[in-house]
């Protein structure tokens, strides 16, 4: 059989994404109020992470994915590993999968890092770790993409005709184009709004997206709005005049989150710089859905994991 | 159906037969008794959930008592999944007041190899301990390969491993009855 990887929230079909969180929506209510939050089904599969930059939320929810799936999570980070002493990106992933990895689970400064992975691991027959992209320098981070469009279609009952709004660092950010790629498969509307530098080069011809400079123009036809984080330690260089200037321009005060519409969802990956691109009255607002990301993130992972981990291609007769 | 399809049970027979099984409950548990324990139909995906609230219709009907009724899916505890395309999950929903002390009945359309009574028997283990569990089901096909049986059984049909048995009923497959396919026909 094939190795099943996820590495671009690009290469999934329309149908393939809503069968991820339509199983993400399935295991919640399948956990939901259980005490004993624990399924049999990765049971005696090898889970490695190999996290080359700090992560909170997507380290932890990957590993209670695993965990409340049975599967044994490893966990390695740049900083406690050989990886410190010089070893290579590619002797780690080869020394992992020798150890008997079924999936690694990387982020990365460098994009494109988690396809060199996938490339590096596959053996001569085919086999190998499934690879999972958790966020490869300015790339993609699909699992992230996968849970904002599972928190809006929670919201707003669906993703497609929706009008979502991306506002801030799109240039660093892996999350907006994993969630332009993703929203324009699954039928969004997607308009990034951001000031001129922290454009990428060539955003206009991205499919699917219109481009604008005015937050104020934008609120009130949103449906769900996503504020990025300011990456300034992706920044070497002027981007923006002063703190000040950037979040009078573009942050989420209070004063815009009152132009939302009433039904609006407000989301942000994490971290929040509150006071920055977010007001702490609107990050802790009944609209913010910032938590529900959170736990939706481990729903997502978990839906995940069965689709590349459970399940041959091959049709068995019984 | 196929045109090589052979009919076991008409619609009528499912209904007689379904009402039969709800009054087997109904005596075997006493569910209108004094002292009557407290039942909870739990429907294996996809049509063991809809006999389980075809079998509450009717226990409500004959005795007058409203059992708890939901759906257990058996999908990630299944022993097949390694050896199977990846299927879909399906819905779990467990009645309020969950299935601690309770008598939980497992509803299931066809009775085979048994994997998924075991499958059930696992995922219960997980969400809580019943008094007892007892296994309804319509078709009793034969072939276990688990030491299992049923408690309520709507009708034994000796069968080949190479027949496919096709329970069709009107919520999911918009007609009632029982179909035997001959060798060959897809597998459900």
């Amino acid at each position: 059989m094939t190795v099943r990887h996820l590495l671009s929230a690009a290469d999934l079909s329309r149908d393939e994404a809503t069968a991820i969180l339509d199983d993400a929506d399935r295991f919640r209510s399948a956990l939901l109020g259980r005490d004993v939050k624990k399924l049999p089904t990765l049971r005696g599969r090898t889970i490695i992470t190999m996290f080359y930059e700090n992560s909170t939320r997507t380290r932890v929810s990957f590993e209670v994915a695993g965990k409340w799936m049975s599967a044994d999570v490893i966990n390695v980070s740049a900083s406690g590993s050989s990886a410190a002493k010089g070893e290579s990106l590619r002797d780690t992933a080869l020394t992992l999968r020798a150890a008997g990895a079924d999936a690694l689970i990387i982020r990365h400064p460098a994009s494109g890092a988690a396809q060199q992975l996938a490339e590096w691991t596959l053996e001569e027959d085919g086999s190998g770790p499934s690879v999972i992209n958790a966020g490869d320098g300015t790339h993609e981070h699909p699992t992230q993409a996968l849970l904002d469009a599972l928190t809006i279609r929670q919201r707003l009952g669906e993703v497609a005709g929706r009008r979502v709004v991306i506002v801030g660092d799109i240039l660093h950010s892996r999350v907006a184009r994993s969630n332009v790629a993703l929203l324009h498969t699954l039928g969004a509307e997607v308009v990034l709004v951001a000031p001129p530098t922290l454009l990428p080069v060539g955003v206009r011809q991205w499919a699917g997206v219109t481009v604008s400079h005015d937050l104020d123009a934008e609120l009130p036809v949103a449906d769900a709005v996503l504020m990025l984080r300011v990456q300034a330690e992706r920044m070497n260089g002027g981007f923006f005049p002063s703190v000040r200037e950037y979040s009078a321009l573009y942050g989420l005060s209070e004063r815009r989150q009152e132009m939302l519409g009433e039904h609006a969802v407000v989301l942000h990956p994490g971290p929040m710089l509150r006071g920055m691109e977010i007001a702490f009255s609107v990050a802790d607002s009944p609209q913010s859905a910032v938590l529900q990301q959170v736990s939706n993130g481990v729903h997502v992972r978990i839906a995940v994991l069965f689709h590349l981990l459970v399940g041959t291609d091959e049709v068995v007769s019984v | 159906m196929g045109t090589a399809d052979r009919e076991l049970m008409s619609a009528s027979d499912v209904g007689r037969t379904i009402s039969r099984i709800a009054h087997q409950i109904i005596e075997k548990t006493a569910v209108d008794g004094a002292d009557a324990p407290r039942v909870v139909l739990l429907g294996i995906p996809t049509r063991g959930v809809t006999l389980a609230d075809r079998l509450a219709e009717k226990i409500r009907e004959f005795s007058g008592v409203a059992v708890a009724r939901g759906g257990l899916d058996i999908t990630l505890y299944r022993d097949d999944l390694d050896s199977k395309p990846p299927r879909a999950l399906e819905e779990t929903s467990i009645p309020v007041g969950g299935i601690d002390g309770a008598l939980v009945i497992l509803v299931d359309d066809v009775l085979y190899t048994g994997r998924s009574v075991r499958s059930a028997l696992d995922a219960l283990r997980d969400i809580g301990r019943p008094t007892s569990v007892q296994l309804a089901v319509l078709v009793d096909r034969g072939h276990r390969e688990l030491p299992l049986r049923a408690d309520y059984v709507g009708k034994n049909v000796p069968t080949s491993r190479n027949e496919n048995v096709k329970v069709r009923l009107v919520e999911d497959d918009d007609v009632d009855g029982i179909w035997i396919a001959p060798d060959g026909g897809p597998k459900r």
